[in-house]
């Protein structure tokens, strides 16, 4: 994985060293002061990327196991709210989810008398956690399932509810096998936040698209913005798998 | 011994359209030792597991200490820790020691404090002869142990009433009667027991009631020697023809 990252970057040093006219490196070249000043302001939209998607992930892991319980109720209309909530978003691209929340959601509060402001940050949040969600209650609901009814039978004999069957029985046997794809999801919510760059989000993507509008150097650009999310998500990924490494040891034990 | 434990009056079971419990009527008095027997699929297990709850009846009355078990969580809550039960597969949670398996009732339901817990659970292991293995996980033990784990467990909870579903059907055979020899002890100080088993050595030495199913019905009742001498319907001569001969 390092080595082709490695490989990429010296493709684009390569291109940038030829002497075709079409290339402009000189717009994120660190040596110039505009050069850096440019580069700065790229990366400077990090900090709100990692913000949008750390929160977002967070709300959707909570959301998530919160959807994902009602569909394990032994009471059918528990389990169709589940059904009803998991198909309904996951159908729902995230784009137009994210223009119905931030040009719409704000309508629904107003006409409920409520004056709650909605921002592109809490917008996006909002969005790509609800979204997220649908996908993490699945994961929740395979990681379940996959400890067998005897586990939660016995829990039961020795007289835990249901709320303490989940905590001390079932959740703690499930959340090595969920947490490595629930770890995945995170790296979606990453890739997905780009969007938030349309409701003008000061994010990665939208300095990328403001610079580019200035300066008149896409491919430059946003092959840099590309390298950003890159490095993101194989920071992202190495996390991953120091996790499953670790869940896997367990497993030894 | 003349106060009732469990009733059980015209209990019927559907899966689908499958009918497992054919109008089941049978009482357990308190002290009693019960030994449920019958060929697979005939509904026994089924049985002890609507005594607990964790299946539904649709028709009929199953009474615990005189109160009707419905789905009322103020039912549902009555029975629980107070019904006891030991399953073929041992069911022990897999992420905690031995001690932790025996002390999480009592203190998530008991509300006991750890020491407290503790102290009861190195009680039960030191009754069902595993007082060393407190801090390993079940899968370090053997099935035997295991099952032994799980019946102190079960004890952890003082429940009035202890069921066992097949507790030695998932074991290797020499570890059967380590098992068998711990449910004679319990038996011998007076624990109420429902035991669904094919062990017939077992039911003559504790049981104190036979009872016999087929197709989702009690075919016969009857105290273990009139039972095992002079068996009354031709189903249960043949059942037990099979079991004993060898």
């Amino acid at each position: 994985m390092t080595r082709l990252f490695i490989s990429l970057l010296g493709l684009l040093a390569l291109a940038g060293c030829s002497s075709s006219a079409t290339w402009g490196w000189y717009v994120i070249d660190p040596t110039t002061p505009s050069g850096w000043t440019n580069i700065k302001f790229l990366i400077s939209g990090m900090g709100a990327t990692i913000q949008i998607s750390v929160i977002a992930a967070l709300i959707s892991i909570v959301l998530g196991l919160l959807v994902a319980l009602p569909g394990q109720s032994s009471k059918r209309g528990w389990r169709m709210v589940n059904r009803v909530y998991v198909e309904f978003i996951r159908s729902i691209p995230l784009l137009p989810m994210l223009f119905w929340v931030f040009y719409g959601l704000p309508i629904i509060f107003r006409s409920m008398g409520l004056n709650i402001p909605i921002d592109p940050f809490w917008g996006a949040i909002i969005t790509l956690a609800i979204s997220d969600s649908a996908f993490t209650a699945e994961i929740y609901r395979s990681g379940i399932q996959s400890i067998a009814r005897g586990q939660s039978e016995a829990a039961q004999t020795v007289g835990l509810n249901y709320f303490q069957t989940m905590r001390y029985v079932i959740l703690p046997q499930a959340i090595r096998r969920i947490l490595p794809p629930l770890a995945n999801q995170f790296i979606y919510i990453v890739k997905m936040s780009a969007f938030a760059s349309v409701i003008g989000m000061q994010e990665l993507t939208r300095r990328a698209n403001e610079l580019v509008v200035t300066e008149y150097r896409p491919l430059e650009l946003y092959s840099l913005l590309i390298l950003e999310y890159l490095v993101l998500v194989l920071i992202i990924s190495a996390g991953v798998r120091w996790l499953e490494r670790r869940m896997g040891s367990d497993e030894r034990r | 011994m003349s106060e009732i434990a469990i009733e059980m009056i015209d209990v019927n079971k559907w899966y689908g359209t499958f009918h497992v419990l054919k109008n089941i009527n049978l009482t357990v008095q308190s002290g009693e030792k019960v030994v449920i027997c019958g060929p697979s699929g005939s509904g026994k297990s089924t049985v002890v597991r609507c005594i607990n709850r964790l299946e539904e009846h649709q028709k009929g009355i199953i009474r615990f200490e005189g109160n009707e078990l419905t789905n009322d969580p103020k039912s549902v809550a009555s029975i629980q820790g107070e019904i006891g039960m030991v399953f073929q597969q041992f069911n022990l949670f897999p992420h905690l020691s031995v001690l932790d398996n025996l002390m999480l009732g009592p203190m998530k339901s008991r509300g006991l404090s750890r020491a407290q817990a503790e102290e009861r659970a190195r009680h039960y292991l030191d009754r069902v002869r595993i007082p060393d293995q407190a801090d390993k996980r079940p899968s370090q033990l053997s099935g035997g142990q295991q099952q032994r784990v799980a019946i102190a467990r079960s004890l952890c909870m003082e429940p009035k009433v202890l069921l066992f579903d097949e507790p030695t059907s998932a074991l290797d055979p020499e570890m059967i009667s380590e098992v068998l020899d711990v449910m004679v002890e319990l038996a011998q100080d007076g624990m109420t027991m429902v035991v669904v088993t094919h062990e017939m050595g077992f039911a003559r030495k504790v049981a104190d009631k036979m009872v016999f199913m087929d197709e989702g019905e009690i075919v016969e009742q009857a105290p273990p020697t009139q039972f095992f001498e002079a068996p009354e319907t031709n189903r249960c001569k043949t059942f037990l023809g099979q079991i004993l001969q060898h």
